[in-house]
């Protein structure tokens, strides 16, 4: 039976396409853009608007 | 065609000012950097996007309170908030390990639930009603010992002044009850274990 070799990746090119998925920065944009703070008598308020 | 890049205080300005575009790009622009460092520690994809999206709220957070002084480091900013919250991953795994069930190993084979079922609930209930019957047979002054030190969790100085006998009296009665305790299981022919 023939050997089967493959290639070991290398920590380098095991990190070289590494990228957050697009749902993770989308939930991200979109917190961002629900978040207010408000000030108010010096105290800040955070809220998530529906 | 403006070919200068917009740098990251510009966008943080920008993005505190209210404008969401600015942080679009400030996440395009470094989610690589980040992500990558964070993957380099936990080597997990599942566990990379956690941190990932947990600094990147808390930068969210600090920018929207306006609490953030851009001194043009808001790379090592980001990537101190990613660092102390990989170090936070690891110090709960170390409190709570995860076993790992998907590959040839599975932890449940060395790890059992120590709790009765309900069949071994129902032979240890008879097993304890048979031997409550069977010490009957033992002689009063050996029962006596016997379930003072067992069904009354009695020490033997208590049970010498309750019976009014030395403590090496009361243990030489709870020996031969145990003795004859076994000849009598052998006598039935009992077999009295789950």
């Amino acid at each position: 039976m023939r050997k089967l070799y493959t290639k070991k990746l290398s920590k380098k090119d095991q990190l070289k396409d590494l990228e957050p998925g697009k749902e993770t920065v989308q939930f991200l944009l979109n917190y961002s853009k629900a978040l207010r703070v408000v000030d108010c008598h010096g105290i800040k308020f955070a809220t998530i608007l529906n | 065609m403006n070919n200068v890049e917009i740098t990251d205080a510009v966008l943080v300005r920008e993005y505190m000012q209210g404008n969401e575009a600015a942080l679009s790009k400030l996440i395009n622009r470094h989610q690589h950097r980040i992500y990558s460092f964070i993957f380099s520690k936990v080597y997990d994809r599942d566990v990379s996007e956690d941190i990932f999206q947990d600094t990147f709220i808390k930068v969210i957070n600090t920018l929207k309170r306006g609490k953030y002084n851009e001194e043009g480091k808001f790379l090592p900013w980001v990537m101190r908030i990613a660092h102390n919250l990989v170090i936070d991953h690891f110090r709960r795994n170390k409190r709570m390990p995860k076993f790992d069930n998907s590959g040839d190993f599975n932890i449940f084979s060395v790890l059992s639930d120590s709790d009765l079922n309900i069949e071994t609930q129902i032979i240890k209930d008879q097993i304890e009603n048979d031997v409550k019957e069977l010490i009957k047979e033992l002689p009063e002054d050996q029962l006596e010992v016997l379930t003072m030190r067992i069904y009354k969790d009695m020490s033997f100085k208590e049970i010498s002044e309750r019976t009014g006998v030395s403590i090496n009296t009361a243990l030489g009665r709870m020996r031969y009850a145990l003795i004859n305790l076994r000849k009598i299981i052998e006598k039935h022919n009992l077999v009295l274990t789950n």
